[in-house]
């Protein structure tokens, strides 16, 4: 029988809704994983471990695993760090506000203390490689990998070396790495996504990375775009299009067929905001992704007029079709971050998203209608869509 | 040797582990290796980059705030306390 899980990371504790697939009924478990504020979770192929990436206030960062479907659950950091010399005060901007308008996603400090520049505080992103390497995006941002499944961790140094760090700086919500999308066969590339620095690929396996972000606008700074100091929110490949990337920035949504060399400004083709945080590509079309478009920063950053909808394009990005039978038309002050929308395998898709408010919607039907799956959740900061055959 | 005095929340973080532990060490740094060898990845939940104790992780020896430099006279009491934060 096929059943389905829906992995979701809050601010306070991982959950975890199990479904069969009618997708209709769910049960609730949770909170998870000690009441951890979880930014991302993942399944591990293979395995079929859940892994959850975190970080506790307390307790520093972690990835979290479990080997029972959520019912227990070990974690480590262990080489999770730049080093107890990592910290110089030269190495770059930390704790300057970002541009103009940059996202607060978890409402942290910027730890302007005296802590070394480069403690680990949280875990934002995890990924899997074709060859099996687990990848985790951290803050201060950079990448870290592990061969053996989240126990042990080392840093990928080519990012943090690229001569370009100096310069990043962080969006209200930190300097992130939070998105990471590995080649699916070629494990040498990989596209990793920063706040507010922009897209990096590597071609060997992560020894050097070059910015991808040509094409793409920096509204908050005068003059050109510059090589990196984009605001990525969110990017996704093509299924079965591995040079097919498209993106949701801070200013705009985009399309790139080059593998990010260059990409192509897709607003104005019916979304009606270029700021949102989440993307997530279809399992099977190469045309069709979902958005969620909010109202500018300075507007407030929930659904546009207040009136809830999911925008999905399948023509590549190139007109996008308003979503919101089942959704609240009016006073629906909803906002989206960028992990908080998924979606599963089956045909047809399912789509779900999570609000900063504690609502989790789904769609079995790839974004015609929504249902409320439950409405009491803390704050959501990512979902995940897991399907068990 | 020093009598540690764990807190629940980081407890739960190590299934079986005792609340009350005899551990010896010269310093606070020292007791927390010792700790680590029998919660292996502790160490890592308490102290950061540097190294030094994270942010909202407070150690009193015999009821005085201590660092990892502090030292931990013979028959010392050592509270490992997570620091009240939130809101």
């Amino acid at each position: 029988m096929t059943t389905i899980q829906l992995l979701v990371g809050t601010t306070k504790g991982a959950f975890i809704l199990d479904g069969d697939e009618r997708r209709r009924d769910w049960s609730v478990r949770g909170p998870l994983c000690e009441g951890w504020p979880i930014h991302d979770l993942i399944v591990e192929p293979g395995t079929g471990a859940i892994l959850a990436a975190g970080g506790s206030p307390w307790y520093g960062p972690a990835v979290w695993r479990s080997e029972d479907g959520g019912k227990t659950w070990t974690h480590s950091s262990e080489g999770l760090t730049y080093g107890d010399g990592a910290g110089d005060p030269e190495d770059g901007p930390q704790d300057s506000d970002g541009p103009p308008g940059a996202e607060t996603v978890d409402g942290s400090d910027s730890d302007g203390g005296d802590r070394p520049r480069h403690s680990v505080t949280t875990v934002w992103s995890l990924a899997t490689g074709p060859n099996g390497m687990l990848y985790a995006g951290v803050e201060p941002a950079g990448l870290f990998r592990s061969a053996d499944g989240g126990r042990t961790w080392s840093h990928v140094e080519g990012l943090t070396n690229h001569p370009t760090r100096p310069t990043w700086g962080p969006g209200a919500g930190g300097l992130i790495l939070h998105t990471i999308v590995p080649h699916p066969t070629d494990a040498r590339r990989m596209w990793v996504g920063i706040s507010a620095v922009g897209v990096f690929e590597t071609r060997d396996g992560g020894t050097t990375w070059e910015p991808r972000n040509r094409g793409v606008r920096a509204d908050f700074v005068p003059g050109p775009a510059p090589e990196t100091g984009q605001c990525v929110h969110k990017f996704a490949m093509a299924a079965g299009e591995p040079e097919t990337l498209y993106q949701q920035n801070h200013c705009g949504q985009y399309r790139s067929t080059d593998g990010g060399l260059e990409w192509t400004d897709l607003s104005g083709n019916g979304v009606p905001s270029q700021f949102g945080f989440p993307l997530v590509t279809h399992p099977r079309d190469p045309n069709t992704f979902w958005v969620i478009p909010l109202t500018q920063p300075e507007d407030g950053r929930y659904m546009p007029n207040a009136s809830a909808a999911v925008w999905r394009t399948t023509d590549r990005g190139d007109t996008f079709t308003r979503g919101e039978t089942g959704l609240p038309q009016e006073d629906a002050y909803l906002s989206v971050l960028r992990e908080a929308m998924a979606r599963d395998t089956l045909d047809p898709v399912g789509v779900t998203f999570g609000t900063k408010t504690g609502q989790l919607w789904h769609s079995s039907d790839e974004g015609d209608t929504w249902r409320l799956v439950t409405g009491n959740l803390p704050e959501i900061w990512a979902v995940e869509a897991v399907v068990h055959d | 040797m020093a009598t540690v005095l764990l807190p629940r929340s980081l407890l739960a973080l190590f299934p079986g582990i005792e609340r009350r532990h005899e551990v010896s060490g010269e310093t606070v740094a020292a007791v927390l290796v010792a700790l680590d060898a029998r919660a292996p990845g502790m160490r890592d939940r308490l102290v950061e980059e540097g190294p030094r104790l994270r942010p909202h992780i407070k150690v009193f020896v015999d009821g005085q705030q201590a660092d990892l430099s502090t030292p931990i006279p013979d028959g010392a009491t050592v509270h490992v306390i997570p620091a009240v934060s939130g809101g």
